[in-house]
């Protein structure tokens, strides 16, 4: 059985190629117009992940580097659903993120941010979502970091995000942002989504009935990827 | 008024920045964190097929090697089916992860040559590698597929190959073969840009 089809990606809501005020897209942005290709089984499916690829604390970014004691920073937990444009869950599927450490420095060996490496934080972490679509990260809040675009350019702080879902069609990375954060209006990389209700469901909520007393606060954070048709009438059947 | 249809939104990209190998390969960053990264091994030990070495650079619109691009590939096996759509070889994932070498851009892997997929309405499409790009610079990740040179009937007949209307175009899709080698370039952007596909 060949899976259903996706709702069409609305190129309206995501930002486009060439967006100018993100300088980097200038020279990376295809100018001729996206072939329209219907889906096919390349489309419809996609690579699948089981438990045994993970080890429990592969979602616990407080844990899973820390060599002589915790990492630096706020204590957060980050939690949410994968869901699809039905607002069905999409379970068992690999959310996979990484961050900057407290201070804003990646450890990269291209990032050359003056703040220090946290010698505690590796900054990255994955998880399977649970049958309900559910996943939860424990980490540090990242610090806002300056970049190369304009002179004067701060990231707003920010989680990288990377999902797979079913279908190689819907594999989706974003960024998640902080509630609060006055960064966020400011940042080209942000605004290089026209559509300001799409930011707003990049901003994380904080989550105080989620949060740990005594402990780490919350935010939480769904993500949404394609649809799939769920219904259809085949005029003719196939090979016709 | 009418009724409401309340779908939700897909969640919009975000460019996954000059850090993704962080999140997605950590060694590429410079560290080892977990027991296992995902996306080293595309075919596993028992794979079917030809063996094959595919090599290329991804380049930008001013001819600079994207040196930080990473590629994921998804295929067919050998016999042109995909893993979750039936049987494989025990350990095949048909998915893998590819970064360049970061002083020179040029990316090499080893796979193996995937067989014909049957396609929408029974057609038959040619073999071929899809290919998903992130960068920094690159706002939503790119779609495209590799076909190989030395599969010129199947090629012409490729439902996909042939709704690309400027026919030099096509080509741009096309690997060069040298036996079991086979070298595909990626233009961002430019007169050899290649097609880009919106699925």
């Amino acid at each position: 059985m060949t899976p259903q089809e996706l709702f069409q990606r609305d190129r309206e809501w995501h930002p486009p190629a060439y967006t100018k005020d993100y300088k980097t897209s200038v020279a990376r942005s295809p100018r001729n117009a996206l072939l329209s290709v219907q889906n096919s089984d390349s489309e419809l499916t996609g690579p699948t992940f089981g438990h045994n690829d993970f080890d429990p604390l592969d979602n616990d970014l407080i844990r899973n580097y820390a060599k002589n004691g915790g990492p630096i920073g706020e204590r957060i937990i980050v939690h949410g659903r994968v869901l699809d444009e039905l607002g069905r869950p999409v379970p068992n599927t690999l959310v996979e993120i990484w961050q900057a450490n407290a201070g804003g420095r990646y450890r990269h060996k291209k990032d050359t941010y003056l703040a220090p490496i946290d010698p505690n934080f590796g900054g990255c972490g994955r998880t399977l979502t649970d049958d309900n679509g559910y996943y939860v990260f424990r980490t540090v809040k990242p610090g806002a970091y300056p970049w190369r675009n304009w002179v004067n350019n701060w990231r707003p702080a920010h989680i990288h995000v990377s999902v797979f879902g079913t279908a190689f069609a819907q594999r989706l990375i974003t960024q998640m942002y902080f509630e609060g954060d006055p960064l966020i209006a400011k940042c080209p990389i942000v605004k290089t989504i026209p559509d300001q209700r799409a930011i707003d469901q990049l901003v994380a909520a904080l989550d105080l009935n989620a949060t740990i007393p005594l402990d780490s606060i919350a935010y939480k954070f769904d993500i949404v990827l394609r649809g799939h048709r769920s219904t259809f009438f085949e005029n003719r059947p196939e090979g016709n | 008024m009418v009724q409401g249809l309340n779908y939700l939104k897909e969640s919009a990209s975000q460019t996954a920045g000059p850090y993704v190998h962080i999140g997605l390969a950590p060694w590429a960053a410079g560290f080892d964190i977990y027991r296992k990264e995902l996306g080293h091994d595309i075919t596993g030990p028992n794979a079917k097929g030809e063996r094959i070495t595919v090599t290329g650079t991804v380049t930008d619109g001013t001819g600079a090697p994207v040196k930080d691009v990473l590629i994921e590939v998804w295929q067919a096996n050998a016999d042109g089916v995909y893993p979750g759509k039936g049987a494989v070889e025990d350990g095949f994932r048909g998915w893998g992860r590819i970064i360049p070498d970061f002083d020179t851009g040029v990316f090499s892997f080893e796979t193996v040559k995937p067989g014909v997929v049957i396609g929408r309405n029974s057609r038959p499409m040619a073999p071929h590698l899809n290919l998903w790009l992130v960068a920094r610079g690159i706002n939503i990740g790119l779609n495209t597929r590799m076909y190989f040179g030395d599969e010129d009937a199947a090629n012409a007949a490729d439902p996909v190959l042939n709704l690309i209307e400027q026919a030099h175009r096509r080509e741009t899709l096309i690997a060069r073969a040298d036996g079991n080698s086979y070298h595909f370039d990626i233009c961002l952007q430019g007169d050899a840009e290649t097609v880009f596909l919106d699925v």
